[in-house]
């Protein structure tokens, strides 16, 4: 039974179209590399970059393989102002990086999905409601609701916490600034999928509206929400960093990807590039696979575009 | 020298799963003036030629042999430029839906100066005089008018007309018509048949006609092309064809078609090709709990039933505009009844079948089953178990998502009749019993044909033994030869176990077919109800007798045994 | 027709009421704008004066009313930062950010439509193809990044360009304008760009895909079935065809031009109302925030009614009626 379904989806057409894209086949390695070096990062990294214990302000500013000229250590990626090694650093910032991006789609795919059903299946004043706010909503830019929803709970928590705060604020002012994306597209679905015969069949015998949103038109409404979810997390990632780039995102603390750049911009005119260098093209390679991904998904799902 | 030669004509789509052969060596000539109609079911390939001779074949297809000439010329494997500069000017195409052929976002005038002025080279007044001779060509009421007026100002078969107007434009030599009427109501199509004709004969203009319809072809062509699965199985003057069909699956298609002048007991079935599949009404009956007939009263009495639909909506209710679907109508069904409602489309015909399913709330009149008003009865359960419903369209009545046993069982799930092992082994019974096997039910619908599907419908509506069936043009999605088998089973069903049925449809002849009774609908209103027999031999009132006139007529078409 | 145009403009003014609102709110609810004006050496006296002085013992929604009627005269209070009236601080940023945004804005809408319908257009050629590859690259990059790759390569290494400011400016009445200088364009070129480049991106796969669409629908295989030329079919039939969803997307994307700009005067120091904005957020200069609130919502409420009008003038469905 488990064999015939597992032969079943490796003969899919999901899975041949994925055989002959080599693009996607390399995104989704490069993706899956990525992710797997963000969880394992604490084992995989080199050096504790926030343990003061192991840092020597001596190895400061050491160029990408060359022996320091103290201490005689070498970094792959070189070594910060403080002697950290770039290449952990990278690793535990890609881990908050990929953290709050994942959560916040995550976040902004529940209530998405959530408001669009009701929106849709229940339609009128809900629907009205429900759409009213989304637009009003997408009038505003999403990365300024953020900062925007960034800087009223930073206002509102005390100064002791913001720090801690800081992490779970970025996830929900970036998560609250997508959820429109989803509403829209599961709302779109529901209405078309709420005419369908099916869904009659079920209102025949008197299944209550719950159980038709969740058993009966959420599971036909869920292939654009993949699409949508796996260009929303680049956009999410990319959030986090210009956030964290500005300054009103993750706290020094726990620098991400974002708060690296913001650092080593500062090395920029000085002659130290790889301080900004490698943390900027870890950000771009693992948004640019995300969203090729992405972008094969919407091919592939939606075979009118093709 | 005919005016479009096809010759062994081969098309070829290549899939994953390897070559598909759309049209297998297929010969046909069309002369000028002349009808020519390209009948067969879905995936006969039909289409496939009329876009193989437009050079509009969409990829992966190509033509992988064979030759279309055009007047003696070649006209297959020209290039892009070439083709373009045939396509229009000697050969045009009407597409099925007129709703969405017209570009929404110019006027009429606009689009029919613009190939005129394209193919012709006249000047912007020479362009418009002849835009608008092309409208009244096609009668249009007041040309000088609805010139200027955007394509969503005209009714479906308004646009139509303007559509073969752009196809007349360029005084093409071959007209393709891709199922020109399918999308229309009976009376449209009539006049848009009959203007077709005319204009063939007039303008010496010959016409590939491709239809699904067998009514279609006896009423318009003048030579048809039998074809299935790719293939043509028979060609010849449509008198010809019709009254004495050689090839064995022209005979059973014949047969299957139904008949608007006689009443059958049964559909003689399809045997060309694939074996149809058993239907064991025997097994079905003998575990089925028959309801006995009681002919003093009736099941259903339907009392001055309305619904309107908000086309304003507005926050203070005086604001608010209505369109009436269903305007006060009265009915009875009697029990063991099947009950016909027929009407074109918009008539409120599934509106109303959908207020009698519970599905919509009534703003008026009542619905009374078997003694109770079930418009006022909050409890809804016992009612709801006692009915069920067979849809149109059998690619939209099953939940993709759900496994066939989870969908045919859910309905006896929810009412808590059966459950657990009995339920999953009523399931498989009743999947045995529509003619699939119980190894059906592990698989999901996109496995199954349409008929298939129609099957499993069917077996979900009969698994709480209801008494009372709602029909929603239950076989309007199917090919005929499928629509035969379905409307066999429901017969059946009438017969072996007692069921009452409202069968809704817009198909004259199938009404004739399946019903005890009928009610005509026209705007909302039931205009006359009358017992179908007599309906048919003598209408009262003016609109059926309308309808009836624009039935295709099949009388000449001789009856094979089957 | 004019009653559509009076939904919306109600509707816009009722969007505008709920942005005052929450920028109320932040004025009233986050930290106590006392502590805020006020130093340590403070007395009651002082308090209970500032507290009269600013109204803040009046009933909330009189409250509210004041801020509004204070807000469309122009007054949003003193920034806490600066102690400088914000109004007079908007008027001297706003033109430097809307410059900035004019330059981007035309750059990106007239090159994303181009090359958007010749993407959809050649959707099989080579040139197509390498264009779209590209556009993901720019979709992958973060407007900052691509700030500072132009600053690295422009300024550190060339020298070609300034990295920050405005150049040399003039002032025309109140108006400082950088379009009169030299310098003023040359420090302009690279945020531009930068601004620009995401924008045509995204406007540029927008219009790619609404094109594809539109391509596939009956009625232009109907026009290409009545024999009309290529040109005549791509141009005249899809491409009227596409603008309409493409132009409301277009309009929401001038909004985040303005959001972006955030960005791109941070990355250039360049002193306009985002650099102003970015610097309240960090320092929690609630007057600043508010007003740049209301002052970017008005702007964004603006361009959508202009694009409401626009799409009724396009589209004939939509002319008569209500709908």
């Amino acid at each position: 039974m488990l064999q015939n379904t597992l032969r079943s989806w490796l003969d899919s057409d999901f899975m041949w179209r994925l055989s002959r894209s080599p693009v996607a086949i390399i995104s989704l390695l490069v993706v899956l590399l990525l992710v797997l070096g963000a969880i394992f990062a604490p084992w995989l990294a080199p050096y504790d970059p926030y343990d003061p214990a192991t840092l020597d302000l001596m190895n400061g500013f050491t160029p990408p393989l060359t022996a320091n000229d103290f201490t005689g250590q070498s970094f792959l990626f070189g070594s910060d102002d403080q002697g950290r090694d770039v290449l952990s650093t990278i690793l535990h910032g890609m881990r908050v990086s990929l953290f709050v991006g994942v959560a916040a789609v995550a976040f902004a795919m529940v209530l998405g999905i959530s408001l669009g059903l009701l929106a849709g299946y229940l339609g009128g004043w809900v629907d009205t409601l429900i759409m009213r706010i989304a637009d009003i909503q997408l009038t505003f830019p999403s990365i300024l609701v953020a900062m925007l929803i960034f800087g009223i709970a930073k206002g509102i928590t005390p100064v002791e916490y913001r720090d801690q705060m800081a992490i779970w604020v970025l996830i929900i002012a970036i998560g609250l600034s997508d959820w429109v994306q989803f509403a829209r597209v599961v709302r779109g679905a529901t209405l078309v999928e709420k005419n369908r015969e099916y869904v009659m069949a079920a209102q025949l015998i008197g299944q209550p509206k719950a159980i038709i949103m969740m058993r009966h038109i959420l599971p036909n409404v869920l292939s654009p929400v993949l699409v949508i979810a796996t260009i929303s997390l680049a956009l999410a990632i990319i959030a986090e960093a210009t956030l964290s780039f500005l300054g009103v995102g993750a706290p020094p603390t726990q620098p991400s990807l974002g708060t690296l750049i913001r650092i080593g911009q500062g090395f920029m005119f000085s002659g130290e590039w790889w301080i900004l260098l490698f943390p900027a093209c870890t950000l771009l390679v693992l948004a640019l696979s995300v969203n090729l991904l992405g972008d094969w998904l919407r091919d592939t799902l939606n075979p009118k575009l093709r | 020298m005919a005016l479009l030669d096809i010759k062994a004509l081969t098309v070829e789509f290549a899939t994953r799963r390897g070559v598909f052969v759309a049209v297998d060596n297929a010969n046909i000539s069309v002369e000028a003036g002349q009808i020519h109609g390209l009948v067969g079911e879905s995936g006969a390939g039909k289409s496939t030629i009329g876009a193989a001779v437009m050079g509009l074949l969409e990829k992966p297809g190509r033509i992988s042999q064979g030759e279309i000439s055009l007047n003696g010329q070649p006209i297959s494997g020209l290039d892009r430029e070439a083709m373009q500069a045939l396509r229009g000017k000697r050969v045009s195409m009407i597409f099925q839906d007129p709703l969405t052929s017209l570009n929404p976002l110019l006027t009429v005038g606009d689009q029919l100066a613009e190939t005129i002025q394209f193919h012709l080279k006249l000047n912007d007044t020479d362009a418009y005089q002849k835009a608008l001779e092309l409208l009244t060509l096609v009668r249009i009421p007041d040309p000088e008018i609805r010139i200027n007026q955007y394509p969503h100002q005209f009714s479906g078969g308004m646009r139509q007309r303007i559509v073969i107007a752009l196809a007349l434009c360029s005084e093409p030599d071959v007209i393709i018509a891709d199922e020109p009427t399918t999308a229309l109501d009976v009376s449209v199509q009539a006049q848009i048949l009959s203007l077709i004709k005319e204009l063939a004969r007039e303008k010496q203009v010959g016409v590939i006609l491709i239809t699904h319809d067998m009514g279609v072809i006896a009423d318009t062509t003048d030579v048809v092309t039998v074809m299935y699965q790719g293939k043509v199985v028979e060609s010849g003057l449509t008198a010809q064809i019709l009254g004495q069909p050689a090839h064995p699956y022209t005979q059973s298609l014949i047969a299957a078609v139904p008949r608007s002048h006689e009443k059958v007991r049964r559909f003689p079935l399809v045997s060309y090709g694939g074996k149809t599949q058993a239907f064991d009404i025997d097994d079905l009956a003998r575990s089925w709990k028959k309801q006995t007939i009681d002919h003093t009263k009736p099941l259903f009495e339907v009392d001055s039933l309305t619904k309107r639909f908000i086309t304003k909506p507005a926050l203070l209710p005086s604001q608010q505009e209505f369109a009436t679907a269903v305007d006060q109508v009265s009915f009875d069904i009697q029990q063991g009844e099947v009950f016909g409602v027929v009407g074109e489309s918009g008539s409120g015909k599934s509106t109303l079948a959908r207020m009698i399913a519970g599905l919509y709330q009534a703003d008026g009149g009542r619905i009374v089953f078997d003694g109770t008003d079930i418009t006022k009865s909050k409890d809804l359960s016992d009612y709801r178990r006692q009915i069920q419903m067979i849809f149109q369209d059998p690619y939209s009545s099953l939940n993709p998502r759900m496994r066939v046993d989870a969908i045919v069982g859910e309905p006896a799930r929810h009412h808590k009749l059966l459950s657990g092992k009995a339920l999953q082994m009523r399931v498989d019974e009743l999947l045995d019993q529509v003619g699939l096997s119980a190894e059906a039910g592990k698989k999901y619908p996109h496995e199954f044909s349409g008929g298939q599907r129609q099957r499993i419908s069917i077996a979900r509506a009969l698994a709480t033994q209801p008494r009372f069936l709602i029909c929603d043009e239950p076989t309007s999605a199917l090919d005929v030869s499928i629509q035969a088998q379905i409307l066999n089973i429901l017969k059946d069903l009438q017969e072996h176990l007692n069921l009452t049925m409202l069968f809704i449809s817009h198909d004259l002849p199938v009404i004739r077919q399946m019903c005890d009774r009928v009610g005509v609908m026209k705007s909302g209103v039931m205009v006359e109800q009358q017992a179908t027999e007599l309906l048919f031999t003598q209408p009262q009132h003016h609109y059926t007798q309308e309808l009836l006139s624009f039935m295709p007529k099949l009388e000449g078409i001789r009856r094979v045994a089957s | 027709m004019i009653n559509y145009i009076f939904k919306r403009v109600a509707q816009s003014a009722l969007v505008l009421l709920v942005v005052g609102f929450v920028a109320f709110s932040m004025f009233r609810f986050m930290g106590d704008p006392i502590d805020n004006m006020l130093g340590q050496e403070r007395t009651e006296a002082d308090v209970q004066r500032l507290r009269g002085e600013l109204g803040l013992d009046l009933p909330f929604l009189v409250q509210y009313g004041r801020f509004l009627s204070d807000a469309v005269q122009g007054d949003f209070g003193v920034s806490y930062r600066q102690g400088r009236p914000v109004s007079e601080i908007i008027v001297e940023r706003l033109p430097a950010t809307l410059e900035l945004a004019a330059v981007s804005a035309t750059l990106a809408i007239s090159l994303g439509i181009v090359l958007g319908v010749f993407t959809a257009i050649r959707r099989q050629g080579w040139l197509a193809n390498l264009i779209m590859t590209s556009s993901l690259i720019g979709v992958s990059l973060p407007t900052f990044l691509i700030g500072i790759l132009l600053i690295y390569v422009f300024s550190v290494n060339l020298g070609w360009l300034p990295s920050f400011g405005r150049g040399e400016v003039v002032q025309v009445g109140f108006w400082s304008t950088g379009l009169l200088t030299v310098s003023g364009w040359q420090a302009l070129i690279l945020p531009a760009i930068t601004l620009g480049l995401y924008q045509m991106t995204l406007i540029m796969r927008l219009v790619r895909s609404e094109m594809l669409e539109v391509l596939r629908q009956d009625y232009i295989r109907f026009a290409r079935a009545r024999g009309l030329s290529e040109r005549i079919v791509n141009f005249r039939h899809a491409l009227k065809n596409t603008l309409v969803p493409v132009i409301t997307v277009t309009g929401l994307q001038l909004g985040s031009i303005i959001a972006f700009a955030i960005i791109t005067e941070s990355v250039f120091q360049w002193p306009g109302l985002g650099l102003l904005f970015i610097n309240a957020i960090q320092f929690v200069d609630i007057p600043v925030m508010a007003a740049y609130l209301m002052l970017i919502s008005v702007i964004f409420v603006t361009i959508n009614l202009l694009v409401d009008l626009l799409y009724v003038f396009i589209d004939p469905r939509l002319r008569e009626g209500d709908k």
